[in-house]
């Protein structure tokens, strides 16, 4: 097999468009590719080039039509019936074969478990660079080349990281960070179905059960109100608390990795950097010190209210309003002031 | 059975402090550990080495003291280590790195496994160990939860946001381990005299880049596709109204009262 290089003294004149790789999950457009079209859009106008959707799969013919309802010049369709399910080969090798046969300039994946999956086996067959998790995608002004910037070193330090000699440039962006693309009646752009070479003998992998929890997934990316418990609950059963305040609030359970390691909740439920980034209208941090890595995942919500015992805890940096206290004094509180509330406005 | 194993030594990024002026991480004093997830990789293939009597070889990339973790892993029973070092080397980006260990590899040889942490907690990329697989042309599965061998196929569960997923793949095959692959066990004391003793540093081989084949126009700071643009420090600038009162009861009324005028209630 010949592998792909670098630094092969390429045309970057002979790359255009931006790509972004959709992403389906049983079925369902993930929000992420939503959110990639809507930041890709800007890119594109930014440099004058078309925005271009990459879906794979098998008998989604409608979800494609769909999405050409936000905006997008063209949906690439890579359809075979052994792209069902995904497989990290065979979606590795059809993608970067379509790379290499059209050149865009720009490919954008979700940094999800599917995204950084494939994402760098594409980029190694294709041979270019890849910057994983940005959190903010710019055009430089001066030569157009795409600034990609990721947090490193935990939060504590932002990257700007470039792919100045070779092409595509290509990122992983991470959920729940960049706006979504609107919703429009008018369905412009076209569908163009691929049909690519592809055999059961390049997919070494074999998917052979799956196994979905029975429980309620944690839907933490699109909750307008998040509240979450940290080490300062104590014990597990602070988060019925939490629960409860999260109930009158309308919104999802959150934690920080200290409650996960600590066994008082699942993983699914870690707001962070190792975790999940959210961005709601109002995140609401009980008993949580506000680490780096905590706040690299909640920092750019709406508004933020920390409850905290300590009052040079480095969440009152961050937060919108503060109560310094006891969490198992102010949140029944509140819960009782919230559904006071509601009580009078009925 | 060969199983090699990937070790990164990273700065505890629990302990890092940046230098707030020029954006710089402030290094001095912050201790070194193996990567966390390399660890689980590392358990992962000590049981199938108390399973089944797999040979174990720890690589690792980096300067003359990432021996540290070749010895650790040594410690707690890898059968030999390979340290991967040259000044030609620095400055790696992802695709360098990868392509530097997959040309040691190839040199080491005759491989069933070759298990990697999910990501390095300093660069958080996650890339190296896919992109690894890919020049060695040998299938992944990342995200590792479980693996087990049936008949002479492994058994691989992938656990993602979107649940778990069972994965039948014939060696040679790239794993990257998650925390939830196992609990790392401690060395022992026999171990570590040996590990860390003269008999231990007869058991790590150094590759320079003499000793790999690797062109020479992909690797190192020049061969990186990507490069640092610039680096800074987070800016925060909120203003934040720490709510006071007589009470605890007070504070709260005030707070959901404030919370419901911004009509988020
Ligand atoms: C590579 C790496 C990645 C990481 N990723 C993440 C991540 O994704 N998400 C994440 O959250 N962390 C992450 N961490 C861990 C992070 O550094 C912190 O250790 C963690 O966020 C701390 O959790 P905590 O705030 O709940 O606990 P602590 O820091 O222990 O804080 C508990 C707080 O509760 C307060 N408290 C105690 N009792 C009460 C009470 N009765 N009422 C009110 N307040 C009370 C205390 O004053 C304290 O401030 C990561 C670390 C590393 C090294
Ligand atoms: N310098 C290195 N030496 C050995 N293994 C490495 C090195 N860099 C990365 N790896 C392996 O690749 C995995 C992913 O690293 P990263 O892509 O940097 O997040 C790590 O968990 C290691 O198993």
């Amino acid at each position: 097999m010949e592998i792909a290089k670098v630094n092969q003294g390429i045309d970057l004149k002979d790359y255009n468009d931006v790509w972004i790789i959709g992403e389906l999950i049983d079925g369902k457009v993930h929000p992420v590719t939503i959110e990639l079209i809507g930041e890709g859009k800007k890119l594109a106008e930014k440099i004058n080039k078309k925005l271009n959707v990459v879906i794979v799969g098998h008998g989604v013919k409608g979800i494609t039509e769909r999405l050409l309802h936000f905006g997008v010049d063209k949906v690439l369709y890579i359809e075979h019936e052994l792209l069902k399910d995904f497989n990290t080969e065979g979606y590795a090798i059809t993608i970067s074969d379509l790379i290499k046969e059209r050149k865009p300039e720009i490919v954008l994946l979700g940094a999800t478990s599917i995204g950084r999956d494939i994402g760098p086996r594409i980029a190694a067959k294709v041979g270019t660079g890849l910057t994983a998790d940005c959190t903010k995608l710019e055009i430089d002004e001066t030569d157009g080349k795409l600034l990609q910037t990721r947090p490193a070193f935990g939060g504590n330090l932002m990257a700007t990281i470039i792919c100045p000699n070779n092409r595509p440039q290509m990122s992983t962006v991470r959920p729940g960070v960049m706006a979504k693309a609107v919703h429009v009646d008018y369905a412009g752009g076209e569908i163009e179905v691929i049909n690519p070479k592809i055999s059961k003998d390049d997919l070494r992998v074999k998917l052979i059960d799956k196994i979905v929890s029975g429980k309620k997934r944690v839907n933490l990316i699109e909750a307008k109100v998040v509240v979450s418990g940290g080490r300062g609950l104590k014990e597990a059963s602070g988060f019925r608390l939490i629960q409860e305040l999260a109930e009158a609030l309308g919104g999802e359970v959150g934690s920080s990795r200290a409650a996960v390691d600590a066994g008082w909740i699942e993983s699914p439920h870690q707001v962070g950097q190792t975790g999940t980034t959210v961005r709601p209208d109002l995140y609401v941090a009980c008993g949580i010190s506000g680490a780096i890595q905590h706040q690299a995942g909640m920092h750019e919500s709406k508004y933020i209210i920390a409850i905290n015992k300590d009052k040079n805890a480095p969440i009152f940096e961050i937060c919108d309003f503060g109560i310094v206290g006891d969490l198992y004094e102010i949140v029944p509180a509140m819960i009782e002031a919230i559904n006071e509330k509601h009580f009078l406005e009925i | 059975m060969r199983i090699i194993v990937c070790l990164k030594q990273v700065p505890d990024t629990n302990e890092v402090r940046i230098n707030q002026e020029t954006g710089t991480l402030i290094r001095d004093g912050v201790p070194s550990i193996m990567n966390p997830d390399d660890k689980n990789a590392l358990e992962a293939a000590l049981r199938f080495k108390d399973e089944f009597g797999a040979e174990l070889t720890a690589v690792s990339m980096g300067p003359p003291q990432a021996k540290d973790v070749l010895k650790e892993a040594m410690a707690m029973g890898a059968d030999e280590g390979v340290l991967i070092s040259d000044r030609a080397f620095g400055g790696s980006d992802t695709w360098a790195t990868a392509t530097i260990i997959a040309a040691a590899i190839e040199k080491i040889g005759n491989y069933d496994i070759v298990f990697c942490g999910r990501q390095a907690i300093d660069g958080d990329t996650a890339q190296v160990g896919p992109e690894i697989a890919e020049f060695l042309n040998i299938p992944q599965v990342t995200y590792v939860k479980n693996a087990k061998f049936e008949g002479d196929k492994l058994e691989v569960v992938r656990y993602t946001e979107y649940g778990e997923y069972v994965f039948e793949v014939a060696t040679p095959v790239l794993l990257t381990a998650i925390k939830e692959l196992n609990d790392p066990r401690y060395p022992t004391i026999k171990g570590i005299n040996e590990a860390y003793g003269d008999k231990g540093e007869e058991k790590i081989r150094v590759f320079g880049i003499g000793d790999l084949v690797v062109d020479s126009t992909q690797i190192g700071l020049k061969g990186s596709p990507t490069n640092v643009y610039k680096s800074f420090v987070p800016v925060k600038n909120k203003v934040s109204e720490i709510i006071d009162g007589n009470n605890s009861k007070d504070k709260a009324n005030t707070l959901v009262m404030k919370l419901s005028e911004l009509n988020l209630i």
